[in-house]
């Protein structure tokens, strides 16, 4: 049953990624990366991550792509137009992202044993909560950082809003 | 059962308990839709449906019918694939989110529980979350239509949805708070203990957050006085202008499903769920296997009913918000409000210690 579901949305969350490189028109693309993120949540489910599942549908889906749908509608921005593609992309552009996945495999194949393994749909048997083992981990191993976080965020608001400001 | 296997068990019942719910969700939709005309239609002074059947009662199925047989429009510049998708999410959302909604006590036949589809840990995020998705269908349904008044629509609604989604999330956290948990069953057990008077509106000291969220709510859904979206004097009919036939039923249909939904959040998180209001002190009355599966729907469905008549009545008295208003209002007011809620009821449970 997890495996079902991992493979239907894994490929799915693939597919959605290449559509969205695919699609000429930006609102298709932006929808295409919504499908990329719904699946990517249904995947951290399966995994018995489900608040992070829920966090990702709420913050990403619901709240970041609705933002970027709302821009290209206002926007009413056209279909782009095809190119052949710059020399760059294929001389550096192909090569480099061959060889960052062949890294990217060799290390976690040959880490393996260090980095643990999820075991599929294994957490959401045991009665630990999620969201507690999270906000332990959140608020008091690492609160330090988190709160260093959460003013980098601010100085980015108000840094936009500075941007957004009309000159009075 | 004892020859199915418990998993053949789980999902045949599964399925069982999914369709008898659409189909009393579906019933409900439509049955709201007259009981909205017949009370609006009462506090105007007038009838409202009265020709079909016995006091107007099969007019949803003669509604249905028209809306079938109506010819399907569709406009020669809309955007064909996202024009037909945007009223199935926003009608696909509406009602998906009743899938975590506890209707009753807890009731296991073979081990599934009989009186709520899917009882997970992250409940109230699931509702939130699909709240959240539905923007899409409304979003999306404005745009693809390419008509100005559309466009106008759906980017009202859109901004109103994700401004007051805020406000809304907000006023919950007092309510986690005090129960400790996101399951809706931990959040409704959490309020059980002496009825009306342990319930979050009164008890818990959540009427400011349930106040929020009411508001919020009738933002949410996009109904009076914040139904600036679809406002007839100024947007034809909002982002459903160039929508006909079924399609037009759906955005309709999301429209109704979504206030029960809300209706159902609020009962769950600020009037005790399927507990009654008396708590336990008729707990020797009418004390049998059936009365005590079937009496807390009855009082969930009364409390329902109780806030759809509050969405209706509000839409008879309440005149339309200006636009300025409406989003100041929402950020400038409900937004603080809910965050000082929260750290009012923070500080309080951390003083008496409670978590």
């Amino acid at each position: 049953m997890q495996l079902a579901l991992f493979l239907i949305f894994g490929v799915l969350a693939v597919a959605g990624a290449i559509n969205l490189l695919l699609q000429r028109h930006p609102i298709n693309s932006a929808l295409s990366l919504v499908v990329v993120m719904m699946s990517l949540a249904v995947l951290y489910f399966s995994l018995g991550a489900e608040f992070l599942a829920a966090a990702q549908v709420i913050v990403y889906s619901g709240a970041i792509m609705v933002l970027f749908v709302f821009v290209i509608m206002l926007l009413n921005a056209g279909e782009e137009e095809r190119t052949t593609g710059s020399k760059a992309a294929y001389i550096a552009g192909f090569p480099g992202a061959a060889a960052i996945f062949c890294l990217l495999s060799f290390v976690f194949l040959s880490e393996r044993g260090n980095l643990g393994f999820a075991h599929l749909g294994g957490h959401l048997n045991a009665a630990v909560s999620n969201i507690s083992e999270i906000s332990t981990v959140l608020f008091r191993d690492l609160l330090l950082p988190f709160e260093v976080t959460s003013i980098l965020i601010l100085v980015a608001i108000l840094g936009a809003v500075v941007l957004a400001r009309k000159e009075q | 059962m004892p020859h199915l296997s418990p998993f053949l068990t789980f999902l045949l019942l599964s399925i069982l308990k999914i369709l008898v719910v659409f189909v009393l969700t579906l019933t409900a939709v439509a049955y709201t839709v007259l009981l909205e005309r017949k009370v609006l239609g009462r506090m105007q002074n007038r009838w409202g449906p009265s020709r079909v059947g016995p006091f107007g009662l099969l007019q949803p199925l003669a509604d249905g019918i028209k809306l079938f047989l109506k010819e399907d429009l569709l406009p020669i510049a809309a955007e064909r694939p996202l024009f037909i998708a945007a009223p199935m999410i926003a009608l696909v959302c509406a009602l998906v989110s009743i899938s975590v909604v506890p209707f009753g006590a807890p009731y296991r036949i073979a081990g599934v529980d009989m009186f709520d589809i899917s009882d997970i840990n992250i409940g109230l995020l699931v509702i939130l979350g699909i709240t959240s998705i539905g923007v899409y269908g409304i979003a999306l349904s404005g745009w693809s239509s390419n008509n100005k008044f559309a466009l106008l629509g759906s980017l009202r609604a859109t901004s109103q949805m994700i401004s007051y989604e805020l406000a809304l999330g907000l006023s919950l956290v007092g309510v986690v708070l005090r129960a400790g948990s996101l399951r809706l069953r931990d959040i409704v057990g959490s309020q059980s203990a002496h009825g009306l008077l342990s319930w979050n509106v009164f008890g818990g000291f959540q009427t400011i957050a349930f106040v929020i969220y009411l508001l919020a709510a009738y933002a949410e859904t996009n109904r009076a006085p914040f139904d600036l979206p679809e406002a007839e004097s100024e947007l034809v009919a909002g982002y459903h202008t160039e929508y006909s036939s079924m399609k037009f039923a759906m955005f309709f249909m999301a429209e109704y499903a979504n206030m029960i939904t809300v209706s159902c959040v609020a009962t769950l998180l600020f009037f005790g769920g399927a507990t009654s209001a008396f708590g336990h002190t008729f707990d020797g009355f009418l004390n049998n296997a059936f009365f005590n599966a079937v009496l807390p729907i009855v009082w969930f469905v009364a409390k329902i009913l109780f806030f759809l008549l509050l969405f209706i009545w509000v839409r008879a008295t309440v005149p339309r918000f200006r636009y300025d208003q409406l989003m100041g209002f929402g950020w400038k007011f409900l937004l603080p409000v809910a965050m000082a809620n929260i750290l009012v009821t923070a500080l309080a449970y951390s003083l008496t210690s409670k978590v």
